[in-house]
């Protein structure tokens, strides 16, 4: 029977009554008394000298408040990078400044120059046009290798190269080298991780506001972190300190990891408001969303597998270069190396693992994490490089995924971390089953019947969410604690306000938290509320991304709910005049065991906020609890993943026919959540792999900066797709056993789709062994002509 | 400044507007319908779309002006008369059509027009009909399928539940 209330049940989501009348709140939906209007005036050459800056024209203009350029920030701090990777020498990665708006010179299109602030958007957008920017341009390195080369022009000039760390990771090399001498077999692969653009559907927007009465600063941001953003800008930009300082993320129309980072504009609009004393606000325009906003992937690796005689994975080595871009975002320097790097052993007991990386200055938009962040890289390695051993085998290639499968847990792998649950064969059991494997051959026939070309592709992923805890990460050069935190208000009639860390835009929180609370208490989620996005309502939290939320935050939720019923039953206790061991809670009763008496929970809370009858010498009034919870392990979410494309020998063009996704989320919450989240992480990793492209030509020129250039996916791009969620092995060591599902979709379906493209191609007497993404119709039928 | 009259969800309003001023713009800064939102500069993803008189049009790409003496209608008229979601809205809820809800306004318009043209769309009709609303969180699946129920078609046999 499907539940219908607490953990489990597919409750719909409360939040969409005010997203489907339009009542939703998102920043650019709030403006505020007085505000003026920012526009940034942004490069459109990728690297150059800053010769001259001329505004006087400008600011004589209708409207114009003020003109900020790169001099306005001097002496104060630029956009900090929030992880420190070492190098495999010892040595810390270079750290570049990254100034708020461009000092001396500009290292990307779109870098920021200047601000201009007017009564009206338009007036600051007539005015900027009458700024004077003189640039000298310098040569623009775009392509990682040739930045490398020693010669190359430099993104910055303080450094000796274009190289911002070389890291190596997992066994010895010993180890790595005598797997590859013993091998049997060795399949090599180079490909290309494409670099994406997020593109939520919301633009960013930031509205700073100062109170010069009490010199607090708001800000309003499109932020999926509101906290990180305080500290960030806080204590590391603008040097004010967090008590003056609030930052709220109201809706927030998507986010994907691009809203996770603090972005220049928000320093800039908190910075500016306080100097000219009225609100300012930025909205970005789409165009500006793509110079602007970090993008995603961007790897280049060669990438080897050693088998032994039997067909067992003995070694595996890659070498990757990863793209930075022009600055170090927040999280950047982490992606390739730490969430990455550590996933690369997959599914399989690989003994012998060995990753290299080299992340790379280059003048384009800075990268940072995406959808999956680390982990569709590693995977799309692995499972291209195990369907081309396969094919170079003459093995199936779900069998040779079968022999290779981690089988007993808890597994430490070669690069450092320990899976505590999973079952990826019971999880291949049952994709086989929802793609009907059995059924392809007629499948195929009936295609060819009709002159295409039918493929199968089939691939295993894992995923490391809830990315903690705080010690282990700060060794790794984390420079925040990933804890997170929530506080659970119960009102004195014994409704609920649950203030908790994690943000939601998008993941349904405001549903899916009051089911967790409701069930632990045994009363009506209609009783409950989740309060979050703003730093003076919630506890010190650290967002939502990497599908931490549930994990994470759901976790200190469950700590803070548990300090509640503790709390009340002492309550109850007294009231009853009974021993507290004796106190049940059941469905919102507390009852005395083996007796017939039996206190309601309003009553219980009630006896909490008006204390006459209460035991004030033992315990104190009020009934609100927070709880920190910083996790033991990452959770390993896991999955198998089908794809059966058709593709049109004419043309080249690639029609998803069918899709079966088969994940091991452990416990899930709310399942009609859950399997939302995979469909719109498919359509992204099926985006990747067939439509998206963010292209540079080789001046750095952003060519791909508009929806007329980028391709989205579309309604008519996806199929229907087959989701399952029943192969369930809990997670371990948190207290709802869940694992978090939000980039799975993402991660396992590139390679998915790329190895049907490559099985319909083989199998049509093609000799091809891998196409870069996107798997264009261009890309393919150029293969198919040899 | 031009002075322009039309009905917005039924209820006539007057303004002086700047010649360039487009509709989105009308309706989210000088009316404060806000449901109606800005997701792109080239007119490719449809968050914006609304009816006019009747026909499916992107805010983004008509002015004001145009407008003038026009019957417009955007997502704040869409509910019943005594405020609950209308089929399509309530569709979209019951099916999970929606996540971050950005794209949803415009989806929901874009789909009251479909209906009205064709009240049984097919699956390929409906993502054809979607062909200029982007959603980036949804993967479509839900939203077709919401759009299928609100048709009166039965979707009970549409994989994952
Ligand atoms: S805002 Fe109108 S189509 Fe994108
Ligand atoms: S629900 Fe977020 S863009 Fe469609």
């Amino acid at each position: 029977m499907p539940k219908d209330h607490g953990i489990g049940a597919a409750q719909k989501r409360r939040e969409d009554v005010r997203f489907l009348t339009g009542a939703g709140q998102y920043t650019d939906d709030i403006n505020t008394y007085g505000q003026a209007y920012c526009h940034f005036l942004r490069s459109d050459v990728a690297h150059g000298k800053i010769t001259s800056i001329d505004t006087s024209a400008a600011e004589a203009m209708p409207g114009v408040v003020r003109i900020f350029t790169g001099k306005d920030f001097e002496g104060i701090g630029g956009l900090p990078c929030g992880w420190q990777v070492t190098d495999k020498h010892g040595e810390p990665m270079k750290e570049p400044a990254h100034p708020v708006l461009a000092q001396g010179k500009v290292r990307h299109v779109g870098d920021p120059i200047c601000a201009v602030i007017a009564d009206t958007l338009d007036q600051a957008r007539d005015a900027a046009e009458a700024i004077e920017v003189e640039i000298e341009d310098l040569p623009a390195v775009v392509d990682m290798k040739a930045a490398l080369e020693s010669g190359a022009a430099l993104v910055h000039d303080d450094l000796s190269d274009n190289l911002c760390y070389d890291w190596q990771f997992g066994s010895d090399q010993e180890a790595v080298d005598k797997a590859f001498a013993e091998a049997a077999h060795v399949t090599t692969l180079e490909l290309v991780n494409n670099r994406l653009v997020a593109n939520p559907m919301e633009p960013r927007v930031a509205l700073g506001e100062y109170n010069r009465a009490n010199d607090e600063s708001t800000l309003y941001t499109t932020s999926q972190n509101p906290h990180v953003i305080r500290l960030l800008m806080g204590a590391f930009v603008l040097g004010i300190p967090e008590h003056k300082l609030r930052v709220v993320a109201p809706d927030v129309g998507g986010g994907f990891g691009t809203k996770i980072f603090h972005y220049a504009e928000e320093a800039f609009v908190t910075f500016a408001s306080r100097q000219i004393n009225r609100p300012v606000k930025w909205t970005s325009t789409r165009s500006e969303a793509f110079m602007s906003d970090a993008h995603g992937r961007d790897h280049v690796t060669k990438i080897e597998l050693a088998l032994d005689a039997d067909n067992n994975f003995i070694g595996l080595r890659t070498d990757t270069l990863a793209n930075m871009g022009a600055y170090l975002s927040t999280f950047s320097s982490s992606v390739p190396t730490w969430l990455h790097g550590t996933l690369m052993a997959g599914n399989y007991k690989t003994p012998a693992i060995q990753v290299n990386v080299k992340a790379v200055f280059t003048n384009t938009v800075p990268v940072d994490a995406y959808r999956g962040a680390g982990r569709p890289e590693a995977t799309f390695q692995l499972e291209r490089l195990v369907d081309k051993a396969a094919r170079e085998l003459g093995v199936d290639p779900i069998k040779l995924r079968r022999q290779n499968f981690i089988e007993s847990f808890p597994y430490a792998t070669p690069v450092a971390v320990e899976y505590d649950t999973g079952d990826y064969v019971a999880t291949m059991d049952k994709l086989e089953a929802m793609i009907d494997i059995p059924g392809f051959a007629a499948r195929r026939a009936e295609s060819e019947a009709k002159g295409k070309l039918r493929g199968l592709g089939v691939n295993c992923y894992i995923e490391a969410c809830g990315i903690a805890p705080s010690n282990l990460v700060g060794q790794l050069g984390a420079r925040a604690g990933l804890y997170d935190a929530a506080t659970v208000r119960v009102n004195a009639t014994g409704s609920i306000s649950v203030m908790v860390g994690a943000h939601s835009h998008g993941q349904g929180h405001e549903t899916a938290f009051p089911q967790v609370v409701a069930d632990m208490l045994g009363i009506d989620e209609s009783m409950i509320d989740i309060v979050h996005g703003d730093t003076s309502k919630i506890p010190f939290g650290m967002g939502t991304y990497g599908s931490r939320s549930l994990a994470v935050c759901g976790s200190a939720m469950v700590r803070a709910t548990e300090k509640i019923i503790n709390k009340a039953k002492k309550i109850a206790a007294h009231l009853m005049e009974a021993s507290e061991g004796d106190i049940e809670l059941k469905d919102g009763q507390f009852t005395v065991a083996g007796t017939d008496k039996s206190v309601a929970w309003g009553d219980v809370t009630l006896a909490a906020y008006v204390p006459h009858n209460y035991p004030l010498t033992e315990i104190e009034p009020g009934l609100e609890e927070t709880a920190f919870y910083d996790p033991a392990n990452f959770t390993y979410p896991a999955g198998a993943y089908a794809c059966e494309v058709e593709v049109d020998p004419e043309t080249g063009k690639v029609t998803i026919e069918r899709f079966a996704a088969a994940d091991d989320f452990g416990n899930v919450v709310n399942p009609m959540i859950v399997e939302g989240q995979v469909h719109g992480g498919l359509a992204q990793g099926i985006g990747q792999a067939l439509l998206e492209s963010c292209v540079y030509d080789a001046d750095g020129q952003l060519l791909s900066a508009s929806y007329m250039d980028y391709a989205m996916p579309r309604a008519g791009d996806v199929p229907f797709y087959m989701v399952d969620h029943s192969c369930a092995t809990p997670c371990t060591h948190n207290p709802l056993g869940v694992k978090g599902c939000g980039e799975a979709g993402a991660i396992g379906s590139p390679p998915a789709v790329v190895n049907a493209v490559l099985d319909a191609l083989n199998h049509a007497g093609h000799d091809v062994a891998h196409i870069d993404m996107p798997v264009s119709p261009h890309r393919v039928w150029q293969a198919m002509q040899g | 400044m031009t002075k322009v009259t039309m009905t917005v969800n039924g209820k006539s309003v007057s303004k002086e507007v700047r010649g360039n001023m487009l509709m989105t713009e009308f309706l989210r800064d000088e009316l404060h319908l806000t449901g109606t939102h800005v997701g792109c500069d080239t007119s490719q993803c449809g968050a914006c779309t609304i009816h006019v008189n009747g026909e499916n049009v992107k805010g983004c790409t008509i002015f004001a002006a145009e407008c003038d003496g026009a019957e417009v209608g955007t997502i704040e008229g869409q509910a019943n008369a005594d405020g609950s979601l209308n089929v399509i809205q309530q569709a979209f809820q019951d099916h999970h059509g929606l996540q971050c809800g950005f794209c949803t306004p415009g989806m929901v318009m874009a789909a009251a027009s479909l209906l009205q043209e064709n009240p049984k769309p097919s699956e390929a009709e409906i993502r054809h009909y979607l062909e200029g609303n982007i959603c980036r969180c949804t993967g479509y699946h839900n939203i077709v399928k919401a759009i299928m129920a609100a048709s009166g078609q039965d979707v009970s046999s549409i994989a994952a539940e």
